[in-house]
């Protein structure tokens, strides 16, 4: 698969403008995945151009690139994949997306999700759901399915994608590329839009290791527009040191967990103690509660984020309506998802006066007995390991009519979302069906650079 | 149902509500797990990095972005200003 590096040869040797043209044939050639919304052309062919007169530079110039259609980026409608924000132009572009810009990169389009990111299968999109890039009768996984694929089918060498419980890391491990969920506050998420802002991330989806820290110190750092962003410490460690203390999360691989996934963790785990590091298996207690605490924190901040949809002052508005109360509920059954309206009205009840305690503020102590014990772990321990998810690409369909089932699959990528870790999904073999397994690395806060380093270093081996 | 229907702003079809309301019951079933939890004495956590009220200067940003590109984003408006059905 093409690097970024690869890429930036290309263009020197021919145009940013080939390059650029041969990036959307390669997305209309592929349309069958349903992996973009939209092909941004005009403005990417435009930015071509500008590049290949010199007029714009930077470390990516040139480069093609997808945003995740919850990104406010310029070129064409921000849906979030949803009726309610199908025809909106934003006004501005992400912090993100700015970034990137103004290393030279190019945005060719926006990527396929579930409608506002409520999902784990991109079945949720409004516009239908995306395809697995090895498989077509299976799920891209969720919510940056889109990201994920059009990444795995070589299209671009990355794409952005935000992170809530697992949003990069899974469809990543469904779609064998490489996804980087950081640390809470490590990249601004102004202009992306909210989920549930005290785990939202946005993270990036690559071919490779060494592309993803590129893009990352890119996109890193604080942001006078998101508040929750943290002054800039990221910085590429360009070596390992051996004897790294890993411990392996049993919790993480119990039964219920595919034997072929499992298989590969162990595997990752021999390759860590070939390449002299220390690893033993560690009990994280709390993680089994993590899922619980997650749908009922997640869609109390869910239904705050979505409350801003009333159909005034942008997006869908009812057709037809005579009074505010009725222009407000026909809005949002319009132009929300059945996911949608079951986060949102899970979050009015946990909210709600006589609920409260016992559910929203109970969830959010026991959030704070999971953070504890990952930084007990963390006293003895460099970075944890473990699956992504419990299996790999399921069948398209197979899930959608038990919302449990499909919330299970979060189950080992929401325990560090609840605690801000930075957690990467590296893709590592495949299982008897010739689908994907991605290995998931763990770290304190702020220790992104240590575990992209280190996957870099298994990467070679 | 219906009331928290009505709380959260969604006029649903009965065919949703019968779908929504199993779902709500069986999720909100797994989510009871939690209290087996003994988490007396225990704070909440509400924001992971340890931010508190992060405040700014109270002054205007100029983002580039025109009160007319803003109001054009509503379905409809009337003399620059955003038109909404009748309140009272």
């Amino acid at each position: 698969m093409a690097t970024i590096l690869d890429i930036k040869n290309a263009i020197s040797n021919s145009s940013a403008r080939s390059v650029v043209e041969s990036a959307i044939e390669s997305a209309n050639d592929n349309l069958e995945y349903h992996a973009l919304l939209s092909v941004t052309a005009e403005r990417a062919l435009q930015r071509a151009d500008q590049v290949d007169v010199g007029k714009i530079t930077g470390k990516l110039a040139g480069v093609p690139f997808v945003v995740k259609d919850n990104f406010l980026a310029f070129g064409a409608p921000t849906t979030a994949a949803s009726k309610m924000l199908e025809n909106f132009n934003a006004p501005l572009q992400a912090t993100a997306v700015e970034k990137l810009e103004a290393e030279g990169a190019i945005c060719i389009g926006k990527a396929n999700l579930d409608a506002f990111a409520n999902g784990g299968s991109t079945e949720n999109s409004a516009f239908g759901p995306t395809k697995n890039a090895f498989d077509k009768s299976r799920v891209a996984g969720g919510s940056s399915g889109g990201s994920a694929v059009i990444t795995a089918l070589n299209v671009v060498p990355f794409a952005l994608g935000s992170d809530t419980g697992g949003s990069i890391r899974q469809p990543a491990s469904f779609n064998g590329v490489v996804g980087v969920k950081p640390t809470y506050g490590m990249v601004s998420r102004y202009g992306v839009v909210a989920m549930a802002s005290s785990t939202d991330t946005i993270g990036v989806l690559t071919t490779n290791i060494e592309d993803a820290e590129l893009v990352m110190s890119i996109m890193s750092g604080c942001d006078k527009s998101d508040m929750t962003t943290l002054p800039d410490y990221f910085e590429i460690s360009t070596e390992i040191k051996p004897n790294q203390r890993v411990g392996l999360i049993k919790d993480f691989m119990s039964d219920d967990v595919d034997l072929d996934v499992r298989n590969q963790v162990n595997k990752y785990a021999d390759k860590l103690r070939g390449a002299g590091h220390i690893v033993e298996e560690v009990s994280l207690p709390m993680a089994k509660y993590a899922l619980a605490m997650y749908y009922i924190i997640v869609p109390a901040e869910i239904c705050s984020n979505l409350s801003r949809y009333d159909g005034i002052r942008y997006g869908h508005r009812a057709e037809g309506v005579n009074t505010l109360a009725e222009l407000y509920g026909r809005t949002r059954d319009e132009g929300f998802v059945t996911e949608n309206k079951r986060r949102i009205m899970i979050g009015s009840y946990v909210l709600s006066s006589g609920f409260f305690d016992a559910y929203y503020l109970k969830a959010q102590k026991a959030r704070t007995l999971l953070i504890n014990e990952f930084n007990k772990l963390f006293e003895t321990y460099d970075v944890l390991i473990g699956p992504v998810a419990p299996t790999t690409a399921f069948k398209l369909g197979e899930n959608t009519a038990d919302p449990i089932k499909m919330y299970l699959n979060d189950i080992m990528t929401v325990p560090t979302s609840l605690a801000g870790l930075p957690a990467i999904s590296v893709p590592f073999g495949r299982d008897k069906s010739s689908l994907p397994i991605g290995v998931q690395l763990i770290g304190p806060m702020k220790s992104d650079a240590l575990l992209l380093s280190l996957a870099k270093s298994m990467e070679v081996l | 149902m219906l009331h928290l229907a009505q709380l959260s702003k969604l006029e649903l079809s009965d065919n949703e509500i019968n779908g929504l309301q199993t779902d709500i019951g069986n999720i909100l079933g797994y989510v009871e797990q939690l209290a087996e939890l003994n988490t007396d004495g225990v704070d909440p956590t509400y924001q992971v990095t340890g931010l508190k009220n992060v405040w700014r200067d109270d002054e205007v940003i100029d983002y580039g972005i025109t009160r007319e590109t803003l109001i054009n984003l509503s379905t409809e408006s009337l003399d620059g200003s955003v038109k909404v059905p009748k309140v009272l």
